[in-house]
């Protein structure tokens, strides 16, 4: 195995065919460079979205009515409805697999014009009313200040809580925006705290560009009465969300009398099922990598089985001599196979750095770029595991086994007599 | 040393079957330096061949050292011919990428000797053959005659008990001919049997015993005593 001469041996082999050893090389070497740039490119897709949204409570549903689309115990179809701030404590009653349930309301934006005023400053902003549980479901990082409190829900307390965006369009990048006052559609709000988001999930406009009021504040402030436009809920651990869904909406409909086959009055989103979804897109692209990686590598061998019988058809004589002075078919075999395996392993090992290489400086790359918070694309920490290089590599020596199985079973069947017949 | 008896030979070309040899009858003793001769198609070519173990047989037997060689798979054709046949063809048969070193070496490469051993061994036998100082070189910078002394190194080294030539001076001018005939007989004189197949009388007058071969079957032997009838004969041709 490591004697000089079969080293030799295979250099010179390949030498000889300098330019189609090239090629076929190339050929392995972008099989496994695609390979690996596709794993790490779907794997840094993977990275990103996860890193989006793994902070999201994934035990968690979200709920809001539309209009009734059956008519039911006398009303018609069509009816405008809402759930209202009642339901809160009739469903942690009812259903008793709930962990956090909040509700979450919204403000229009008025007209094309500024809704938020500071002094000279002004901006456009989304405006929720929020409930203190709800970080629990989407968790967010409290930069100053403090996140809406119980007191703040009881009192109806006139206080904000403002997302990064707000403070950079409103205030001087110094300035401490607490105990400061935002004009919020005519109403003033004193800011108690200054918050940035966890996650890539957004319900009705990003958190940074946006202004939480407490629920209370928010319900009087603009009559809401006592509605509630947006219900999140998370269920208790081990129960299936989907549980904790089918027996909200059992409950909510049986409560504002919508018919129990209504399919469309009360929208929902389980987020367990997104996740679960979204695991087998995952699982779908790593496949398809496969697939494809494994295509153009099958390919590059194929190419590499083709050069080797070129080499064994130049060499018939050569192996014809070495047979009659006393080569075994084993020696031939083993030294084609190896020839074989050098090619596509060291052309492999290339392109499999190189891939490498360049997930590397793509990661830098996305490291180095200035990213704001919320900018952050879904790309993130491109790379492949140790078990994918690995396979490759192996994958790579099975493949060179193959490729040099044809061209040696030929080589074989070349009798010495015949390779040394005079032409 | 060689024992054949009723040997047949037929090649198979489609619905056609040649019959090349047969029956033929052939007994080579040790030590025996032997050519045999015959025109084109005479069979001589085949019968080298199954001699050197290259080809199998169809009938009779082949006994070479006692030992009967028949139905060998590839791996055990190699082991004997590695073992008890040196080869030395007419267009040399060198390995172009390997040095005269390396060429002469290799049978002792098969036999899984150590590299530094083998081409120590490789440098002695080319002393031997007065192509020490060439022993770097590769095939394409030696003449003709230096190639086919390379060749009988190599055919040498395996210490083989026979050694087997195949037109050995056919790519040669006479003067080199008679110098690789020199060494071959020097060979011989060392106790190993030499055959050898060519069709050149001159050539085949230096050996001790000639075979001529016709239509499959032997037709004359010319033996010691009568060489020197044979050679006055080739004179008159």
């Amino acid at each position: 195995m490591f004697d000089i001469d079969r080293w030799n041996e295979i250099w010179n082999a390949l030498a000889k065919n300098k330019v189609r050893s090239l090629l076929t090389a190339f050929g392995v070497f972008w099989g496994i460079f695609m390979l690996i740039v596709m794993a790490g490119s779907g794997k840094g897709l993977q990275n990103g979205v996860s890193e989006g949204i793994a902070k999201f409570a994934a035990n968690s549903a979200f709920f809001w009515a539309e209009q009734t689309s059956e008519p039911y115990k006398g009303f018609k179809r069509g009816r405008n409805w809402h759930m209202d701030w009642e339901d809160l404590q009739y469903l942690k009653d009812k259903v008793p697999e709930i962990e956090y349930i909040t509700p979450k309301n919204f403000t229009g934006r008025f007209g094309n014009g500024s809704n938020v005023i500071r002094g000279k400053k002004n901006g456009t902003f989304n405006v929720k009313g929020d409930y203190p549980d709800y970080v629990k479901i989407d968790p967010a990082t409290v930069l100053k200040g403090r996140w809406i409190n119980d007191l703040d829900i009881r009192d109806k307390r006139k206080v904000c809580v403002i997302g990064e965006k707000v403070f950079e369009s409103l205030f001087e990048p110094k300035e401490d925006p607490l105990g400061q006052y935002l004009k919020i559609s005519g109403v003033y709000y004193q800011v108690v705290g200054l918050i940035r988001a966890e996650t890539q999930i957004n319900i009705n406009g990003r958190t940074e560009e946006s202004i939480s009021l407490p629920f209370s504040t928010m319900l009087q402030t603009y009559n809401m009465g006592n509605q509630v436009h947006f219900l999140a809920i998370t269920a208790k651990k081990g129960v299936p969300v989907s549980v904790v869904e089918d027996k909200v909406k059992e409950f909510i409909k049986k409560k504002h009398s919508i018919a129990p086959t209504d399919m469309q009055a009360l929208n929902s989103v389980n987020i367990e099922k997104e996740f679960k979804q979204m695991s087998g897109l995952f699982l779908g692209i790593q496949i398809l990598t496969w697939i494809v990686g494994i295509g153009t590598l099958m390919a590059g061998v194929i190419g590499v089985s083709n050069i080797m019988l070129v080499i064994i058809k130049e060499r018939t004589k050569e192996i014809g001599v070495q047979r009659a002075i006393g080569a075994t078919p084993r020696v031939i075999i083993g030294q084609i196979m190896l020839e074989s395996v050098v090619l596509t392993t060291v052309a492999g090992y290339i392109g499999l750095s190189m891939g490498v290489g360049l997930l590397e400086l793509v990661n830098r790359i996305i490291e180095s770029a200035p990213t704001k918070s919320g900018d952050r694309a879904f790309f993130a920490h491109p790379e492949v595991s140790l078990t994918v290089a690995v396979s490759a590599l192996v994958v790579l020596i099975i493949a060179g086994l193959f490729a040099g199985m044809i061209p040696a079973s030929r080589a074989i069947q070349i009798k010495p007599i015949d390779a040394l017949r005079e032409e | 040393m060689i024992q054949i008896e009723n040997l047949h030979k037929s090649y198979v070309m489609g619905h056609n079957s040649l019959h090349v040899l047969k029956g033929l009858e052939l007994g080579i003793e040790a030590g025996e330096f032997v050519s045999i001769m015959g025109s084109s198609g005479s069979g001589k070519s085949t019968l080298l061949n199954i001699l050197g173990i290259l080809d199998d047989y169809d009938q009779g037997t082949y006994y070479l050292g006692g030992k009967l060689i028949q139905g060998l798979n590839e791996t055990k054709a190699a082991l004997t011919r590695n073992e008890m046949i040196g080869f030395i063809f007419q267009s040399f048969n060198l390995i172009s990428f390997k040095n005269a070193m390396e060429n002469v070496a290799l049978p002792l490469y098969y036999q899984k000797i150590s590299r530094k051993k083998r081409n120590q061994i490789a440098l002695e036998y080319l002393d031997r053959l007065g192509l020490k100082e060439w022993a770097h070189h590769l095939p394409s910078e030696l003449s003709g005659g230096q190639k086919q002394r390379v060749a009988i190194a190599r055919a040498l080294i395996s210490q083989p008990r026979i050694i087997l030539a195949d037109e050995p001076t056919g790519a040669l001018d006479s003067t080199t001919s008679f110098e690789v005939m020199d060494i071959l007989k020097e060979i011989n004189d060392q106790g190993k049997t030499v055959i050898i197949v060519t069709h050149e009388h001159d050539i085949a007058a230096m050996t001790k015993k000639i075979i001529r071969l016709k239509d499959g079957v032997i037709e004359e032997v010319i033996k010691n005593g009568d060489l020197q009838l044979f050679k006055d004969r080739v004179r008159t041709e």
